[in-house]
């Protein structure tokens, strides 16, 4: 019989290895020979140099060069453009070291490689470079500004990008209200920082002329082409393999940080074995960050609490490059309206350039902020019409019969925003009841007497999931009965080998034991992109069901020349194809497989093997959506929040396996607690960074992530044979505006009103004070 | 994050490893616990020329209770003393501020002789210590020496060892019945260093307030003594000690707080750890 395996809670395959001490992360390579890199980083925020003087580095016994931007020649032309933006005014990408100007702390300047990281370190000391500093932007709000220091000094003004988009008309939509609500929301810049740095390891075979790296890249693949291209070699010279990789969230993603290149680079000139782990303090300064924006919101809106129109002006901060292009922005701007039936949006951002780290996606990419600025201004307007934050939220809806509903916004991979496959007045139903959240508010006016602050918060979202481009996945049954699945996007604890598994187990019926799966590696599967925006599940599971299905085909046709019986009357089970009612009369894949490569009589103009390849591309992506709710307690005496219930409502189409669902949607709203009460990175006015350990970064830990229940809504996608919709980021979306509204709704006695994420315990003592210092925004 | 060069020292006894302290002078650090300076040698801001590592010296571990006093030695592991029975029966504040320090895995490591000696400013031990009127027991090439806790902390990472001597124990004397105690931290996470850590400690014959997180180290408020020996020990003689406690602190702004913020929690944590310290008075 076919086994049903699509969703079900099938064990991951990965864990046993991960959680045993048995995973291969980069730091686990280990060649014979291997020498190990350091990389020299700038200490200014803008500075230009002449001279690297490392003559005292190179005298240091156990170390064996110290590469420069001299030293690479043509390798250090600027890196690509990821994505463009209509709206681009200079784009500017870095280069693998800096030559002779710096802009932003921690940019790469020279890479030392010794005998070991501890030497290399020693030779860092030792090297002098000739900085004049130079004024640096630093603050996005004053870097917009005419007459800012330059971060690049070919421009005439910080601002990279200028980009609006309109639709439904939006001079009518103020002209009609009755109230509008004008304010200016903020959410803060923070950083991804998974479990595992960054690292890269390259090893050059002379013999071979082959360039082999491990690299805990998103996007092996498209690694390759950009490090084959910089360094001058073929691709089909260069092999990148993404190993066990330690998380992602967006910040491994980028076409290519310095060490992806220099490393290799330095392999090749050395003939020896290379390797540079990123340790914490780097991955502070020199990896990408994420977040700041700073929104001017106007919502339009009857007194009976209908919205009628809104208007976005935002900075964001791009960081001292945008090689990313501004995705976040143009994110952030499309997910605005969120579920809402608003009929007149017009959105306008700017996208500066700042000498700090660059910034590129982090999961939610640029989502989490609109979100925050949608949900806050929800909030607010509620509020200011003494409307329910529910109610509000429920008259304004797209409704199931609306739908398909198109939002007129359109998200990356110019994906257009359209409505459907989603219930959203029952999601809202089901998280007001799991909440109880009419308790809540019944029981507020009695604890406010007691000097008991409890709060309730809701926030929707609608999550862009499944976005171009496409990827691809090969399925060859081997003649020894085995299922071969390899495709190029690679995991970072996703699980995708065990959903891989699950979608052509069960298409071919095979035991899921039988199937092999392989990722991330360019020398097995050299197609698609990458890991990221919530798409492997869309965009690679369907290509694994088309491939599947296409090798399902191919047995039974081969079956049917074995088996005389028409193909039609033939099923798959159990690992053979056999004549319908009549089980006896089978043949099993292995031996289809086997007759599939007839050695001696292949005839020309055919394909040997079992097999197949499908490519798989969706040009309306796949919106997932959902509510996040819960209740905080606030104690009014510090300022400290305790979350007492923690509730996600979440609809993410089909569910291939319930159990990565569920992790993936606790990690991200972990993420999106950490955004909204925790974590935030700072700069002092000359650029140098304030937090670089974990002391400062405060990642919330078990001991603060409350349990949080979740509620699946598994509406199938019609945009997809799978119909799935994507759930990476979903977590960590709603989270920020969700925390700022319960603890607002908790304060509503002083009148607090939450504009700026991440809170923190002086800021919400200063809601309650009624105090301007203690400000998040500081 | 990798520490510059560094010789190694392992010393078997005491005696030793003044010898080597000695022999070094101020370009030897000795190594306990390892929890606070091997992250410093890391960052490359500590460089000592030696590491003088204690934890072979057996004599140091031991917990003991002897006269009445509870007799620590210096290299006894915080979650030792965390679990030690004869601890929590006389002196259960202790557990109860050991409980904030970091994380289980860091307190196996952690001693409470180099907490004290490496002395945070914003440390829960010493902050103890100096509430149960601790001696320090600190061993030099000329000899042995006691060191009362109130002149042992002597500022930001600062204390009364001279660069030759070694702590080897903590002397806490007995707390007399009826003694009432309570202990409060506000920090962002489970295990972060205090925003603001207050210990409490109300005998028959006097009480003790100390506040850590506020400045350079552990404060005894002395004015918020003086208010509970006078008004007593009652609800409302917190709330006035607290506001004492609040009115001598001096926070400075700092990335994680505004100094207003500081100094609301100093009083609201005085607050409840006087409170809490009355409620255990009364059993």
């Amino acid at each position: 019989m076919t086994t049903r395996l699509i969703g079900e809670p099938v064990e991951r395959r990965e864990d046993a290895r991960l959680l045993t001490g048995r995973a291969r992360f980069i730091d686990d390579i280990r060649l014979p020979g291997m020498l190990h890199a350091a990389v020299l980083r700038s200490p200014h925020a803008k500075a230009r140099f002449t001279r690297i003087d490392a003559a005292a580095a190179l005298a240091l016994p156990g170390v064996h060069t110290v590469i420069t931007h001299e030293d690479l020649g043509t390798a250090n032309t600027p890196m690509p453009l990821l994505n463009e933006d209509p709206g681009f005014i200079h784009p500017r990408t870095h280069q693998a070291l800096a030559p002779g100007q710096v802009r932003f702390v921690g940019e790469a300047v020279a890479l030392v490689v010794a005998d070991s990281r501890y030497l290399a370190e020693d030779a860092l000391d030792l090297i002098e470079v000739d900085y004049a500093p130079e004024a640096a932007a630093v603050d996005l709000v004053a870097a917009a500004k005419p007459g800012a220091p330059l971060v690049h000094d070919d421009t005439d003004s910080n601002v990279a990008c200028r980009t609006a988009d309109s639709n439904g008309d939006i001079e009518g939509a103020f002209a009609a209200a009755d109230f509008v609500l004008r304010e200016e929301l903020r959410p803060e810049r923070g950083a991804a920082q998974p479990m595992e740095t960054r690292g890269v390891v390259a090893r050059y075979d002379e013999s071979l002329d082959q360039l082999t790296i491990w690299d805990t890249t998103q996007a092996p693949v498209s690694a390759r082409g950009v490090i084959a291209d910089k360094l001058g070699l073929p691709e089909a010279a260069v092999t990148v393999i993404a190993p066990d990789v330690g998380g992602g969230f967006g910040v491994k993603i980028f076409l290519v940080y310095p060490e992806e290149l220099l490393v290799p680079f330095a392999a090749r000139m050395l003939g020896r074995p290379v390797k540079w782990i990123e340790d914490r303090r780097e991955h502070f300064i020199g990896s990408n960050h994420e977040r700041l924006m700073v929104h001017r919101i106007e919502v339009a809106a009857t007194t009976d609490g209908c919205i009628l129109g809104i208007r976005d002006h935002f900075l964001y901060d791009s960081g001292a490059y945008c090689p990313y292009g501004p995705i976040n922005a143009q994110c952030a701007q499309a997910i605005l309206p969120g579920p809402y039936k608003i009929p007149a949006v017009h959105t306008e951002y700017e996208a500066v350039y700042t000498n700090t780290p660059v910034v590129s996606p982090y999961r939610g990419a640029g989502q989490p902020h609109g979100n925050f600025v949608m949900e806050a201004a929800m909030n607010h307007v509620a509020r200011a019409l003494g409307l329910d934050a529910a109610e509000i939220r429920r008259r304004n809806l797209v409704r199931p019969e609306d739908c398909p509903w198109d939002s007129g916004r359109i998200f990356q991979g110019n994906t257009p925003l359209i409505h459907r496959d989603s219930d959203y007045p029952a999601q809202l139903a089901k998280t007001l009841e799991a909440l109880d959240y009419a308790g809540v508010k019944r029981s507020q006016p009695a604890e406010r007497e007691q000097g008991i602050f409890r709060g309730a918060g809701i926030a929707f979202f609608v999550e862009g999931t499944g976005i171009s481009p496409y990827e691809g996945v090969e399925v060859r049954v081997e003649p020894t009965g085995h299922v071969h699945v390899t495709t190029g996007y690679p995991s970072q604890g996703q699980g995708h080998h065990t959903t891989l598994a699950q979608i052509v187990a069960e298409t071919l019926a095979v035991p899921p034991e039988q199937v092999v799966v392989e990722s991330g590696r360019s020398d097995r599967f050299a197609w698609g992109v990458g890991t990221f925006a919530s798409r492997a599940a869309v965009v690679g599971g369907n290509a694994a069901l088309g491939a599947a299905e296409a090798v399902r085909a191919r047995a039974l046709e081969l079956a049917s020349d074995e088996l005389e019986v028409a193909p039609e009357d033939l099923v798959l089970a159990d690992g053979a194809v056999h004549v319908k009612g009549a089980p006896q009369m089978a043949v099993p894949l292995a031996a289809l497989a086997y007759a599939a490569d007839p050695i001696n009589t292949l005839e020309s103009g055919t394909e040997p093997g079992l097999r197949a390849a499908d490519y798989y591309r969706s040009p309306d992506g796949a919106f997932a959506s959902g509510v996040h709710g819960l209740i905080v307690m606030v104690d009014a005496a510090t300022g400290m929040v305790e979350i007492e219930k923690y509730v996600v409502v979440h609809d993410c189409g089909v569910m291939i396996n319930p159990t990565i669902v569920d992790g993936q949607i606790l990690g991200g709203t972990a993420q999106g607690i950490g955004g909204a009460f925790y974590e935030k990175l700072r700069f002092d006015e000359a650029g140098q960074p304030l937090v670089t350990t974990f002391m400062d970064y405060l990642i919330p830990t078990a001991m603060e992530i409350p349990p949080i229940e979740i509620h699946h809504m598994e509406s199938r996608s019609s945009l997809n044979p799978l119909g799935v919709k994507g759930v990476g980021e979903g977590g960590a979306i709603p989270a920020l505006a969700a925390f700022a509204g319960a603890v607002e709704d908790a304060l509503e006695p002083f009148g607090a009103t939450v504009r700026a994420v991440p809170l923190d315990p002086p800021a919400i003592l200063a809601l309650i004070e009624g105090r301007c210092e203690g400000r998040a925004a500081s | 994050m990798k520490p510059p060069p560094f010789a190694y020292e392992c010393p078997r006894d005491v005696a030793e490893a003044v010898a080597l302290l000695a022999a070094h002078g101020g370009d030897a650090r000795p190594l306990a616990g390892g929890q606070s300076l091997v992250p410093l040698l890391n960052f490359r801001l500590a460089r000592p020329a030696v590491l003088v590592d204690l934890n072979r010296i057996e004599a140091l571990a031991r917990i003991r209770v002897g006269d009445g006093a509870l007799r620590i030695g210096a290299m006894a592991r915080q979650a030792a003393v965390e679990a030690d029975a004869d601890v929590a029966r006389g002196w259960p504040i202790l557990p109860a501020a050991i409980g904030h320090i970091a994380h289980p895995q860091i307190r196996n490591r952690g001693t409470v002789g180099g907490s004290l000696a490496h002395n945070d400013p914003a440390a829960e031990l010493p902050a103890v210590m100096l509430a149960l009127d601790a001696e320090m027991i600190a061993q030099g090439p000329q000899g042995q020496r006691t060191i009362a806790a109130r002149e042992f902390f002597a500022g930001t990472m600062e204390t009364a060892l001279r660069p030759d001597e070694l702590l080897t124990e903590i002397r806490v004397p007995a707390l007399p019945e009826g003694t009432g105690w309570g202990f409060q931290e506000a920090a962002r996470r489970q295990g972060d260093f205090a925003l603001v850590a207050v210990a409490v400690v109300l005998k028959p014959d006097g009480a003790r307030v100390v506040v850590t997180g506020t400045g350079d180290g552990p404060a005894h408020m002395e004015a918020a003594e003086a208010v509970v020996a006078e008004r007593g020990t009652d609800a409302d003689a917190c709330e006035a000690a607290g506001d004492a406690a609040a009115a001598a602190s001096e926070p400075a702004d700092d990335p994680h707080a505004p100094a207003w913020y500081r100094q609301k929690l100093v009083t609201a944590l005085t607050r409840r750890a006087c409170r809490e310290a009355v409620i255990r008075m009364g059993r």
